[in-house]
């Protein structure tokens, strides 16, 4: 139910319906993306695409959590007594 | 690629694995709802990563398995029609109906096209004033803005020659019906991050509550998937049932408001039947009235159609966890991906192509 | 008519058969007669111009040196006809000639069989033809014979085209799936899964805003390179075409008897062709290649085969991708980024985009 893929916002424009439309980059490769679902998103910011959808605009800062959670364990196994082994 | 490379690195997946085999102390059995999730599990290798004590069943979140035959059924008898340009998305086209599937209509001459996006099956019909096109709307909560969009344009640009054959399902709906079922093992869920991207996950608050089950959002990627079990693990050795976020990049508890919005204006909750597993109440959407002139369903005489399911296929049991693929007596001999008894077989994300794909047994 | 009143010899870039008389393809241009030879004359000929072909038998004579020598075939019914990068034609050359490199051995001559639906426009297979003589110009390799049918409207899709190609092995040389020996490294000479993205892209829905190119290319200069390097030590020589990577590896594992295992890290594939995959919800190891080679090769000499792959333009990006192994034997595996091993299998059909 989810292929949803992280891409660049690289255009935006309103169509003829008067939706938000853009150009999203994936990688490098440019697929046109209805913009209507993230119409706050600015050109630069990510979105999650999902059948030429965009539905959310990626938190950057609740994106780095995963990896801080990740550093205070690295930083916690530094601290931990090393176990003798038997 | 930005937002993917990073969530998966090796270094980073070994010390959530190490944090998770030093937190558990006893058996768990964890369900996660979506396709795309057991895709990645299988596929990077994750459920042989984790520690024995963890068992992983893989939910009916597959809206390709759960479409029902009939509908199968019904998409077939149209797309055989000659002024019918039928499009879908690339999922559907091997799922078995009673006697064939949309690749070989397509195959019989059948104008079967596959879309990316169901904006441009309005586009196709729009460039085709002459045919008739029926797009196939299947999908979760993660699909039906799309869905919903096309049909609102459709309307609003007067595009009369479109229609859809809708069969959305909605996830809390499911997860009741699992919990509530006498012989079910789920003692926490990995909650789908897309559905939930849409939805929000203020839904599941009342659910973990009631079945004292904790509810962790989680995302596609093997550290989302790794850092979700991490959390439910945590969550169950601490005897928490609450629902926690961890694919908070992407996923806010009141959900996409503007997509919840057209999704309301051009869908109505109606129940659903699930292929393998019956009807579950108020579990799906239907066109509203005002709409009603793009059912696919009403526009072709289709209504009569009866499916005649093959009586060998377990797809309910398999997705309410109850069975493992490989538990299934027809598993990888007189069900196979090239001769699938049932949807779970065929679909990309569906749990037994899964497991045949990558070899589990 | 004589030649001078004939608008026909190509030497420039104009089509040949006057495209006011003739737009589309007749069912009389394949029929023998004078249409027929018009077509042959002042198109196919013309553009192929070698020596061999303009004896103009019913076949080919050529003179060779004894020994072994490699044949193959292979049919192309490719749709749409013309794809970022490269088109039918191309992909035919490129195709046989790789598939007689993949033999370890040099190609000397190919044939090409044209079957044309009563209809299709003569600029376009002129476009096609160019094409393959471009190809087969570039790679050195002429087209010395040939046939051409036409087939009713609707019994065609446009155009198909069989090339079969003819090389010789020298002497040292060995290629075989049956050498690949546990112990053995799996070599992969560049970035994967572009030819069928390409292709993917200009199916109709599916259309992205950036063009994305096959890699159709002719390896055989590749292939030379290493095997002058290596000699026997390169055991087998594959191009990884329909099913991509892992499908060529499972057929090589399978007919070997051996157990394949490959890491995903290292196998190199373009950010935007990556990007495509991701959006379409392709494996990219399932993905169609038309201008890559696997080799497997004895392990003390993988370094200076990678070496060699890398001083030549097509294999700049190669890479040591994995190992033949004694376990698991007729299957292959996949050690991930994440660092989970999963199997990899061989497909059952098509690849389809999905949203789940």
């Amino acid at each position: 139910m989810c292929l949803g893929v992280p891409g660049k916002v690289v255009e935006i424009r309103t169509d003829a319906l008067g939706m938000n439309m853009g150009k999203v980059s994936f990688g490098g490769v440019v697929k046109e993306v209805c913009l209507a679902y993230t119409s706050d998103v600015q050109i630069g910011e990510y979105v999650i695409v999902h059948v030429g959808f965009a539905i959310s605009t990626i938190d950057e800062e609740e994106a780095g959590k995963v990896f801080e959670l990740l550093r205070q364990m690295g930083e916690l196994e530094e601290l931990d007594v090393p176990q003798i082994e038997t | 690629m930005r937002f993917v490379d990073e969530y998966r690195g090796g270094e980073d997946a070994s010390k959530l694995l190490d944090a998770i085999r030093s937190s558990v102390t006893r058996p768990w059995v964890i369900m996660e709802l979506c396709g795309g999730q057991t895709h990645t599990l299988i596929k990077a290798g994750i459920d042989r990563m984790l520690p024995d004590e963890i068992t992983l069943v893989h939910g009916p979140g597959c809206p390709v398995c759960v479409t029902p035959m009939r509908l199968l059924d019904q998409a077939i008898a149209i797309a055989r029609r000659p002024e019918v340009i039928f499009t879908s998305f690339g999922d559907m086209l091997r799922v078995p109906g009673s006697a064939a599937d949309l690749l070989e209509v397509k195959s019989e001459g059948g104008d079967v096209r596959i879309v990316y996006s169901p904006l441009d099956a309005v586009k196709i019909a729009e460039a085709n004033p002459d045919k008739q096109v029926v797009f196939f709307a299947v999908g979760f909560e993660t699909t039906a803005p799309a869905n919903a969009m096309a049909v609102w344009r459709a309307e609003r640009a007067g595009v009369e020659n479109f229609s859809v054959l809708c069969s959305h399902v909605l996830v809390p709906p499911a997860m009741e019906a699992i919990l509530g079922a006498p012989d079910h093992r789920v003692q926490g869920f990995l909650a789908a991050g897309h559905v939930c991207t849409v939805m929000g996950y203020w839904e599941y608050e009342p659910i973990a509550e009631r079945h004292r089950i904790p509810v962790i959002v989680t995302g596609f990627e093997p550290l989302d998937l790794i850092q979700g079990t991490y959390m439910a693990v945590a969550a169950l050795e601490e005897g928490r049932h609450e629902v926690e976020n961890q694919y908070s990049r992407s996923v806010t508890r009141d959900g996409n408001i503007a997509a919840q919005k057209l999704m309301t204006e051009v869908f109505e909750i109606t129940d659903r039947d699930w292929r393998g597993i019956g009807v579950i109440p108020d579990s799906g959407y239907a066109l509203r009235e005002r709409f009603v002139a793009f059912d696919a369903g009403l526009r072709f005489d289709v209504a009569d159609i009866e499916a005649h399911d093959s009586g060998e296929c377990i797809a309910g049991k398999i997705m309410q966890g109850i069975e493992r693929p490989s538990a299934c007596p027809a598993f990888g001999t007189r069900c196979t991906p090239e001769r699938p008894l049932g949807a779970p077989m065929v679909s990309a994300e569906g749990a037994c192509a899964a497991y045949y794909q990558y070899g589990r047994s | 008519m004589s030649d001078e009143t004939r608008p026909g010899l190509a030497a420039g870039l104009a089509c040949p058969i006057p495209i006011s008389d003739y737009p589309t393809v007749q069912m009389s241009h394949g029929g023998g007669g004078r249409l027929s030879q018009m077509l042959i004359d002042d198109m196919f000929v013309a553009a192929f111009d070698n020596p061999v072909l303009a004896q103009l038998h019913d076949g080919a004579i050529l003179d060779l040196a004894a020994g072994r020598l490699a044949f193959s075939t292979d049919s192309f019914v490719v749709h749409p006809l013309f794809f970022p990068g490269g088109d039918i034609g191309s992909l035919a050359v490129h195709g046989t000639v790789n598939d007689v490199a993949m033999c370890g051995a040099r190609p000397i001559a190919i044939s090409a069989g044209f079957i044309i639906e009563e209809g299709l426009p003569m600029e376009d297979l002129w476009r096609i033809v160019q094409s393959m003589r471009d190809a087969a110009d570039q790679a050195g390799v002429p087209v010395v014979t040939g046939d051409t049918k036409v087939v009713d409207r609707g019994k065609g899709d446009g155009i198909y085209i069989n090339t079969t190609g003819i090389g010789v092995i020298d002497d040292g040389i060995e290629i075989s799936p049956r050498r690949a020996r546990p112990g053995d490294l799996v070599l992969l000479s560049g970035a994967i899964a572009a030819h069928g993205i390409a292709i993917m892209s200009v199916r109709e829905g599916l259309e992205f805003e950036t063009t994305l190119e096959t890699d159709s290319a002719a390896l055989h200069e590749l292939t030379a390179a290493m095997l002058e390097r290596a000699g026997r030590n390169v055991h087998v020589l594959r191009d990884p075409t329909r099913g991509g990577v892992a499908s060529t590896l499972n057929e090589i594992a399978a007919q070997a008897g051996v157990g394949i295992r490959i890491d995903e890290a290292p196998i190199p594939i373009d950010e935007e062709v990556r990007g495509a995959c991701e959006i379409l919800g392709f494996d990219p190891l399932y993905v169609a290649n038309e201008g890559k080679c696997i080799a497997i090769v004895a392990r003390e000499s993988a370094d200076e085969v990678l070496q060699a792959m890398r001083d030549q333009p097509l294999g700049a990006r190669a890479a040591i991708v994995g190992e033949v192994v004694e376990e698991h034997p007729g299957k292959v595996f996949l050690r991930s980024r994440i660092g989970g091993l999963r199997v990899v299998d061989m497909l059952s059909g098509e690849q389809l985009p999905r949203i789940c």
